[in-house]
């Protein structure tokens, strides 16, 4: 064993560090007192992340002939990699650098300048215990499967397959429902241009069906995932259509021969009807329709066969043995995609939604504007004859509120704005906003906020206490009362009108948890799935090789989902190009003469890596499938579990490192006055 | 003193409950070689020497000498010094010597909260006048002394240097004789003896692999005290709910007790590279209790959570009982009334 020659190099960064921690003294403190754990070279500079720092520790491990350096700066998150690859330039083996956390852990949660700079001596005395025991390591080549998983059809789904159909790799989309397009598909207009959304969504839905490269599996679940980056096995059921999609053109005569109409509660959001055997709309990808085996006639009564009947196929495309179908795939990268929920406004009581009949949801709205929808794009109310003359769109339904769900959902505000100008459009009614805030940043949104005040619609600041039937107040009989305070003038207003539309937020899918948990990902408190780095990395997730993009990570609108979908596209191609990816070689791994065969850990891994041998009764952990997490190292109660990089040597090293600064009753000593 | 020419055992006693001395008699038949092969110069369970035997001893004068107990008070303190000079080989044998055993679990007290449990307020003691050891007696016939008791029990190792451990409580007499059988060898024919600060006699993989019970994956919902539960004869016991600490606990005993459905107590200590053996046990057991799953709520929980850990009435006795002084715990801080911050 050579002998250890540290370094430490403690960063100012600029006054971020220096202006709450002694720099200049840790440094000097760290050269004199840490000497005889072995650091030779101690200095301090105003940012060690740039070239210049970073070549002070090259020159230093060279001509001082280092061979452990300590950084003592930023959090690892931000610069780890960055000194690691300056060690590995100067030939020094990247993992016998560490990281000190003097500014996340000391200088922005410090003020006084005594205590933070004892406080970091501390931290670099236990890196330095600590650097003296990490141990060499070489990263881990995997090679990456070519093929991609998209788990979600939506826009956001279908632009990230696009993007790496089109560059000449393998996608399988998944979708749950019969068709692809996601909510999308049922919008009619899309804010601020007022682009029809079919117009725009369709051709690329067009694309994705055609593509040579992608396999688009609809009425489709994920049932199990198994492996890891690069390398994952993924179980997919497809679910019975019991229409051959080999025979059948979708020329539809089906659908029109079926005698059973069903209340669609999922495409027209329980606006209009459909048949029993359906698809969602006319240019709906992939064209087959699909039965709904709950409504059939045939399979609740075993007779009927309207369909098989008048299918003009040769052979017939009607299937009704079809039987649900197991597919095995293998991928190298995941994306999901799967898109939100809609608030459900019955929630709200107060706001009267299936207890008033003239009381529409944002959804049931755009379907009725939507010329393909049920009331062929005319505004009607309930009664589907009568068309309203004063109409109130409340803001925030189930958003910002404490009692439903604390965040914005991002997109309402100008939902709210584009119906109102659907309604002025179709009806020329009278149209009250009642909004908290109007949220119109982003590209050309304000512009079409003044534009639909040009129009002449009336906003109301305030949040809406109520929507009523109950009238006081002559005006008000027969109408629906929307109570609220006007928080511009400081009064209570009380406004009828003859239809009520719900800006209903968004929510997270309600299998959300379970759907993370499959994936091996996490969600945050409210339920959408938790990115890698809120603002640097918003499409990665913490599991290597799973990716998320649109209204999955968090309410957005469609530029946005676009723009993540192409995003993670653009990740999984850059990683597929590489063709092999290198590991953090942070593994857990079971020293097999120490294992009992206890089975402590077996059920413990949130990556499935681990695996229990029979024969030899001893438990094994599959290298490429650990992420290094340490759950299993901590319960190992034999101590047979060890964690590359997080040994319990190097802990309990670190640990004592940090002990070393004195705390008496409270009172912070300077570590001068201690005997080492 | 004549010299028969044999190598020299001796075997001590400290704070123990003298089931060691025990063990080393119940290696049967054995102990007749134990006698043919060792001139036993100092061993006062079962022959008479004096301390003034020992002082008057050469250093280095004792081959073996088998120490059991912990160090509890100044007399034993001096006997670990005094033994340590006088012997070749210096042997932490059973847990109290190795790392504290029951002895140390006075650890989470005081000495002055010992003594007011001992000599006060325990139910069958009748002490009108309170009165409480001390160092020095004066009677008719001159001054008496006591030993100093401490207020922190320590295993010989944090006294004195070890050579070697012999982990159990007590050891089990094959592995007492295994062990034997190799200093015999080293000290007869010259054999190499293993390494000095070896753990001897026990095994460095973990009870469980010695115990025949079936073994899953597990998920604990509640745990059960011996006589809450009548446990299947087959299963392994942990998964039933009973603590069995063999799972952070040396093997080399032949799992003697989770064979006869009592969950192993621990005895033989920490596994190799293991610093606590008591909080991996606990780590091991949080790990695996079973509350509910991810997305329940919260405070749910919780309280579930604090249910399950509410059926584990002495969580410090049952997972620290032999290895308290070797833990990271070590002790509770003693606060200036003298009473430990745990009362």
């Amino acid at each position: 064993m050579t002998e250890e020659r540290i370094g430490v190099y403690v960063c100012h960064c600029g006054t971020n560090i220096a202006g709450t921690v002694d720099v200049e003294e840790v440094s000097k403190w760290a050269g004199e007192k840490l000497k005889k754990d072995g650091v030779v070279v101690s200095r301090d500079y105003k940012f060690m992340c740039s070239s210049l720092g970073q070549e002070l520790i090259q020159a230093d491990i060279k001509e001082k002939s280092l061979n452990r350096v300590v950084v003592a700066a930023c959090s690892p998150h931000l610069h780890e990699k960055t000194f690691r690859t300056a060690c590995q330039k100067a030939d020094m083996n990247p993992y016998l650098c560490e990281m000190v956390s003097i500014r996340e852990q000391v200088s922005w949660v410090h003020t006084d300048k005594r205590v933070a700079t004892e406080k970091a001596k501390a931290l670099i005395s236990g890196g330095v215990l600590r650097v003296a025991k990490d141990e060499p390591l070489e990263a881990i080549h995997v090679p990456i499967n070519p093929a991609t998983l998209i788990v979600g059809a939506g826009i956001a789904g279908i632009q990230a397959a696009l993007e790496i159909a089109d560059s000449g790799f393998p996608v399988y989309l998944v979708e749950r429902d019969s068709s692809i397009g996601g909510h999308m598909a049922q919008f009619d207009k899309t804010f601020p241009t007022l682009d029809c959304a079919a117009c725009i969504l369709t051709p690329k839905m067009v694309d994705a069906g055609d593509h040579p490269n992608i396999t688009l599996l609809t009425l489709s679940e994920i049932e199990q995932v198994d492996g890891y980056v690069g390398n994952f096995t993924v179980t997919i059921r497809k679910g019975a259509r019991y229409v051959k999609e080999d025979v059948c053109t979708g020329c539809g005569i089906c659908i029109e021969k079926c005698p059973i109409k069903v209340i669609d509660t999922n495409f027209e959001a329980g606006l209009g009807y459909r048949k029993a055997i359906y698809r969602n709309f006319p240019q709906a990808i992939p064209k087959y329709p699909a039965i709904d085996t709950e409504h059939c006639t045939y399979f609740l009564h075993g007779k009927c066969k309207a369909c098989q009947l008048f299918c003009p196929t040769q052979p017939n495309s009607i299937d009704f043995e079809q039987q649900d179908e197991v597919i095995r795939i293998e991928v190298g990268n995941i994306i999901l995609a799967t898109g939100y929920d809609l608030f459900n406004s019955r929630r709200i009581p107060q706001y009267g939604y299936g207890r008033l009949a003239n009381v529409f949801t944002s959804l049931e709205f755009e379907r009725m504007c939507n010329a393909a929808g049920p009331t062929e794009g005319r505004v009607f109310l309930r009664d589907g004859i009568t068309q309203p003359k004063t109409v109130g769109i409340i803001h925030c339904v189930g958003s910002r509120d404490k009692h439903y769900n604390n965040y914005c959902s991002v997109i309402c505000c100008m939902q709210s704005l584009k119906f109102a100008h659907l309604v002025k459009e179709r009806t020329g009614a009278e149209v009250y906003e009642f909004y908290i805030d109007m949220r119109t940043a982003f590209k050309d949104y304000d512009e079409f906020y003044q534009r639909v005040l040009q129009e002449g619609v009336n906003f109301i600041r305030g949040r809406v206490a109520e929507a009523t039937d109950a009238a006081r107040l002559p005006g008000e009989e027969g109408k629906l009362i929307i109570q609220a305070e006007d928080t511009l003038i400081g009064k209570q207003r009380r406004i009828p009108v003859d239809m009520v539309i719900l800006s209903a937020g968004l929510e997270p899918r309600a299998d959300s948890e379970e759907v993370a948990k499959k994936f091996g990902i996490s969600c945050s408190s409210n339920g959408f799935f938790i990115e890698k780095h809120p603002k640097l990395d918003p499409i990665s997730t913490l599991t290597e090789g799973i990716f998320i993009a649109g209204a999955c990570q968090g309410p957005k609108d469609i530029p946005a989902s676009v723009t993540q979908g192409a995003a993670a596209a653009a990740r999984v191609l850059g990683r597929i190009q590489s063709k092999e990816l290198a590991l953090e070689p942070i593994r857990a791994s079971v020293i097999e003469e120490r294992c009992s065969g206890c089975r402590i850990c077996n059920d413990l891994c949130p990556f499935n890596a681990i695996t229990f041998n029979e024969e030899l009764n001893v438990t094994n952990i599959n290298q490429a499938l650990c992420q290094g997490c340490g759950t299993c190292v901590a319960a190992c109660p034999s101590g047979a579990i060890s964690g590359t990089q997080f040994s319990d040597e190097q802990i309990l090293a670190q640990l004592d490192g940090i002990l070393s600064l004195p705390i008496n009753s409270g009172k912070v000593k300077t570590l001068e006055s201690v005997p080492a | 003193m004549n010299d028969n020419g044999k190598p020299k055992l001796a075997m001590y006693w400290c704070a123990s409950c003298g089931g060691c001395e025990i063990s080393v008699l119940n290696i049967h038949e054995h102990i007749l070689d134990v006698d043919a092969v060792f001139d036993i110069v100092f061993f006062p369970c079962i022959a008479d020497f004096k301390l003034q035997d020992v002082q008057g001893y050469p250093d280095g004068y004792i081959d073996v000498c088998l120490f059991n107990g912990a160090i509890r008070n100044s007399e034993n303190e001096e006997m670990a010094h005094l033994l340590r000079k006088k012997s070749k080989i210096l042997v932490a044998y059973g847990s109290c010597s190795y790392e504290g055993c029951i002895p140390a679990l006075s650890n989470l007290t005081s000495k002055e909260a010992t003594f007011q449990t001992v000599y006060i307020d325990n139910p069958t003691i009748d002490n009108p006048d309170g009165i409480l050891p001390q160092t020095m007696t004066k009677v008719p016939e001159g001054e008496l002394e006591l030993p100093f008791f401490y207020n922190t029990v320590k295993s010989l190792d944090q006294v004195v240097e070890v050579d070697y451990y012999l982990p159990g409580c007590p050891p089990e007499p094959p592995q007492i004789w295994a062990v034997l059988e190799v200093v015999i060898a080293a000290l007869t024919q010259g054999a190499p003896l293993p390494p000095k600060g070896s753990i001897v006699g026990a095994k460095d993989v973990a009870v469980c692999e010695e115990c025949p019970r079936e073994k899953h994956e597990k998920t604990i919902a509640r745990f059960y005290r011996p006589y809450e539960i009548n446990p299947d004869p087959d299963l392994c016991l942990l998964e039933q709910g009973i603590i069995c600490m063999g799972i952070a606990t040396r093997g080399g005993c032949g799992a003697l007790c989770p064979q006869v459905g009592m969950g192993c107590r621990g005895c033989y200590g920490p596994l190799p590279g293991v610093e606590d053996q008591g909080a991996k046990m606990l780590s091991a057991i949080a790990s695996v209790i079973d509350v509910g799953d991810v997305g329940d709520d919260e405070k749910l929980l919780e309280q579930k959570i604090e249910e399950v850990i509410a059926t584990i009435p002495d969580p410090a006795g049952t997972f620290y009982r032999f290895s308290m002084a070797h833990s990271i715990l070590q002790r509770t801080r003693i606060s200036e009334n003298g009473k430990g911050d745990s009362e």
